[in-house]
């Protein structure tokens, strides 16, 4: 019989035991919100997603089957319920503020082509961060400022960014959970990715 | 390859899904390059501080809730 390798998150669950449940919702609890923001208005939305979630989780654990992690799974939940909510919200609020433009799979550079001379090569090349001090690099200040870069984002990079660089999923799970191809995934996690470097970029300088 | 080319590469490169030939000149480049060096370390740096952005602590109210729910759950 072949086993699967045990997924330490589930086992928290399945143990029964509440010091672990209490552990693991506080680890997902930061990158389930990020995720539920992405799709509703607001902080208090965006809680009651998450609690919904949790009590999906509860009522359908048992058919959960192991094709991906429990991470991927949960965070698939979310996202169903998150859309469904906001497919409600959506017969109360303006179709605009609810659907922005998206420019998820846009083309073109994500480097500002003024940076590279015209043999390709870096004529304004990037500073090295290894001479900024950690302190500044990990204070509360800088980590707002990333975090508010990510909800700039497109809601199709954000949606990406947040599952890969937040919540860290794998590529192939993150591919399956929205049905997408593994280049255009890697397409809008780029641009997601370079734009966030962009933001931080201007705010070190 | 150029350096242009290069950071449009930097996320299929840190995602393992270059081609083994194109893996091969990304590095040589990266080897001789302190600009595309310094850009990839930043993409490194910008994808912890966004890990680090998440933590945040669940409201008591939730958490309370949700433990009241997970033990019924498991009694049930």
């Amino acid at each position: 019989m072949v086993r699967q390798p045990a997924d330490p998150d589930l086992e928290a669950l399945r143990s029964g035991n509440d010091a672990s449940f209490e552990a693991l919702i506080g680890r997902y609890h930061g990158p389930m919100m990020r995720l539920a923001m992405t799709y509703l208005r607001d902080r208090s939305a965006a809680e009651d997603a998450v609690q919904e979630t949790w009590l999906t989780c509860f009522k359908i654990l048992d058919k959960f089957e192991g094709r991906s992690s429990f991470k991927t799974w949960i965070f698939g939940i979310l996202m169903n319920v998150s859309r469904s909510r906001r497919r409600k919200e959506s017969r109360i609020l303006p179709f605009t503020l609810l659907f922005r433009r998206d420019g998820g799979e846009g083309r073109g550079p994500t480097v500002d082509p003024h940076r590279f001379g015209s043999d390709g090569m870096w004529s304004a090349p990037p500073d090295n961060w290894s001479n900024v001090p950690e302190s500044r690099l990990l204070d509360r200040e800088t980590i707002e400022y990333v975090r508010a870069a990510i909800e700039l984002l497109p809601e199709k990079q954000r949606e990406i960014v947040i599952l890969r660089d937040v919540a860290g999923l794998e590529a192939d799970e993150v591919c399956a959970l929205l049905s997408i191809s593994a280049a255009n995934q890697r397409v809008r996690l780029h641009r997601g990715r370079a734009s966030v470097r962009k933001a931080l970029e201007e705010y070190l300088r | 390859m150029t350096c242009r080319e290069v950071v449009e590469l930097m996320t299929d490169y840190l995602d393992n899904s270059l081609s083994p030939g194109d893996r091969a000149r990304f590095e040589q480049h990266l080897s001789g390059c302190d600009g595309c060096t310094a850009y990839l370390a930043q993409l490194r740096a910008a994808r912890a501080l966004m890990d680090h952005s998440a933590i945040e602590p669940v409201p008591e109210l939730m958490r309370a809730e949700l433990v009241k729910a997970f033990k019924t759950w498991k009694s049930g």
